[in-house]
């Protein structure tokens, strides 16, 4: 079986970290994975990449691969922004691992801000990239206070900054990091997705796994574990809508992204997932746009504007 | 048979809401409070006077369970269910405790708001906490403190730094009564305040007080709050309680030479 699969790096570890490294970080996420949405600290260790372009998810990645796993990694749903194709091409290097854009022939998917609109199935692992592990510190700043908050289940404040959205807005303006209580006990920040995406972690068939190279800490979600979005009886929570489909697939059941067409306030609405998207397309569905020359000027994702979003 | 004890005698049916005995504390070599020992009973309120230094801070805060005394015991009578020490219940029913059956108003508003969240907000945070998850609810209840606390509902939106002190401190004080609680702590409530908005407070605060049947301990340097709020009185010097007894009776008829000096310290002015 050697032609089929280039061997790694060999200047390199199997994975790049080394053995006790990945023993140790295994350790963290089976305790993550013993008590769901329970942040473990570990002992990160450098990465080749600076913080804020998935460090934790790296280490995470790093210490589960296998030589005969296929890595599929995505930056807010697509496969080809530079974030993606340098995590990609490092474990390429590293493991000699086979790639796929493919989401069903995944065994680990490396993620930064979205879930992939396929459902997983079971023995495929998803692995977040986590710029903030932490949901409660932009409203207690003490680490020693939000530690009691988590260890004795006081998670009134979080309703207090929902509640501030709905005074302030009229309605629950988080759109992102929306946070949810994981298996009734623990409340967890689900990274920077879209909370489009948050029903997608209960009751998940894949394993989810959460990296944050920064603070170093690692949780995680077991497969069919509960998770619950926080809302208030008479606010309940809602995922975004569109009254749109996708542009260039017609899909009414994704998460989309607005690409702008031109200087003239042109503009369109394409899946985020860009797999998903084409994949799609391959199967004969189609928007508005896709016979459009400016459809096939712009691949599903380079007119998109950069979030300003904090890099996990 | 003390003054005290015999003023507190027809209460012995009822039971006692805290009981403090021994408490001492020091930083080292400084003094904070040394063995004091009192009683209160529900709907009591009790005053704490002294001069600056004297130790009435370090007092309240070992009371309220701030601060871990270096001897003595506090027992509150958690739940109706008698006394229980404080300092021997688990950490998560003390947390419990300070945010539903007490209540403690700083003397700095800012240390007892949340500066950057909503009027609302912060008088919501305490239901909140104990489980209340309908917006609508929260929302009524929280205009329904703010009417009680004389604060004009359409203030309700906007953030406490907007507000003035007096505002501040009544924002704190709806934001404690909220989950209606049995015994409330107040470190120099007007502390800071002009002198007419002092008096609408403490008239506020006495109505509250009065009406809930709510146990106070009032630290405070100005005998006018504790003549007005306080059923009883402690006066303490270098951390010790050097007099107590019924609030008239201690500030009309001073026994010991320190409360004398105090009392007509503030005659002076
Ligand atoms: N954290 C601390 N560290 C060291 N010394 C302290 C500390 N807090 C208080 N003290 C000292 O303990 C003594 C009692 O202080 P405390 O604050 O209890 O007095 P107080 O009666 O509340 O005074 P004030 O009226 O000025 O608020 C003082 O000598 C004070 O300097
Ligand atoms: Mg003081
Ligand atoms: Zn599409």
């Amino acid at each position: 079986m050697s032609a089929a699969r280039p061997a790694w790096d060999e200047a390199y570890n199997f994975a790049y970290l080394d053995e006790q490294t990945k023993r140790m970080i295994r350790r963290a996420l089976l305790k993550a994975l013993a008590v769901p949405g329970y942040q473990v600290p570990f002992g990160g260790r450098e990465m080749p990449l600076a913080y804020g372009w998935g460090t934790g998810g790296m280490q995470v990645t790093a210490s589960v691969i296998g030589p005969s796993d296929t890595l599929k990694v995505i930056d807010q749903g697509a496969d080809d922004t530079t974030n993606a194709v340098s995590i990609r091409r490092f474990f390429q290097r590293v493991t000699g691992v086979n790639t796929t854009e493919a989401t069903e022939q995944a065994d680990i998917i490396q993620t930064r801000h979205r879930i992939p609109e396929v459902p997983l199935r079971e023995g495929q692992i998803l692995v977040y990239q986590v710029p903030q592990p932490e949901p409660l510190r932009k409203l207690e700043p003490r680490e020693t206070e939000t530690r009691k908050m988590h260890g004795f289940g006081e998670y009134g404040l979080m309703h207090v900054r929902l509640y501030e959205d709905i005074a302030r807005f009229g309605h629950i303006a988080t759109t992102y990091s929306y946070p949810v209580m994981v298996n009734g006990r623990y409340l967890m920040s689900p990274t920077p997705i879209p909370k489009f995406d948050n029903p997608k972690m209960r009751n998940n068939p894949a394993i989810q796994l959460f990296g944050a190279g920064r603070e170093k800490r690692i949780y995680a979600i077991p497969p069919y574990t509960r998770v619950e979005s926080l809302d208030f009886e008479d606010h309940p929570f809602e995922v975004q809508r569109w009254p749109h489909a996708c542009a260039l697939c017609g899909s009414r059941e994704s998460y989309l992204d607005e690409v702008v067409l031109d200087d003239s306030g042109g503009r369109m609405f394409v899946c985020s997932d860009t797999h998903y998207c084409a994949t799609r397309r391959a199967a004969g569905h189609s928007g508005a746009m896709a016979e459009g020359s400016v459809a096939r000027a712009l691949a599903p994702s380079a007119g998109k504007q950069e979030d300003s979003h904090e890099r996990a | 048979m003390s003054a005290l004890e015999a003023v507190t005698a027809p209460r012995a049916a009822v039971r006692p809401l805290l009981r403090v005995c021994g408490l001492s504390k020091s930083y080292g070599e400084t003094v904070g409070c040394v063995d004091v020992s009192f009683t209160l009973y529900p709907g009591e309120v009790i005053g704490i006077v002294g001069e600056s230094g004297s130790g009435k801070s370090t007092l309240l805060n070992l009371l309220c369970a701030q601060l871990e005394p270096d001897a003595g015991t506090v027992e509150y009578d958690v739940g109706g269910e008698g006394l229980r020490d404080v300092f021997c219940l688990p950490e998560p029913q003390r947390r419990r405790l300070m945010r539903t059956d007490w209540g403690l108003v700083h003397q700095n508003p800012r240390d007892g708001l949340r500066m950057d969240v909503s009027a609302g907000g912060n008088v919501g945070e305490r239901l909140m906490a104990v489980g209340a998850r309908h917006y609508g609810a929260i929302r009524g209840e929280a205009l329904d403190w703010l009417s009680r606390v004389e604060l004009d509902g359409g203030r309700i939106d906007d953030r406490p730094k907007h507000f003035s002190g007096g505002m501040q401190q009544r924002l704190q004080i709806a934001r404690n009564l909220v989950t209606r609680p049995r015994l409330v702590f107040m470190d120099e409530p007007t502390g800071g305040l002009d002198v007419s908005v002092q008096a609408r407070l403490l008239d506020l605060l006495r109505g509250l007080v009065r009406e809930m049947g709510i146990a106070a301990v009032v630290v405070t340097h100005d005998l006018a709050v504790v003549r007005l709020l306080a059923d009883r009185l402690m006066v303490m010097r270098r951390g010790r309680v050097v007099e107590e007894g019924l609030t008239d009776q201690v500030l009309d008829d001073p026994h010991h030479p320190y409360t004398q000096l105090l009392v007509s310290s503030v005659l002076q002015v």
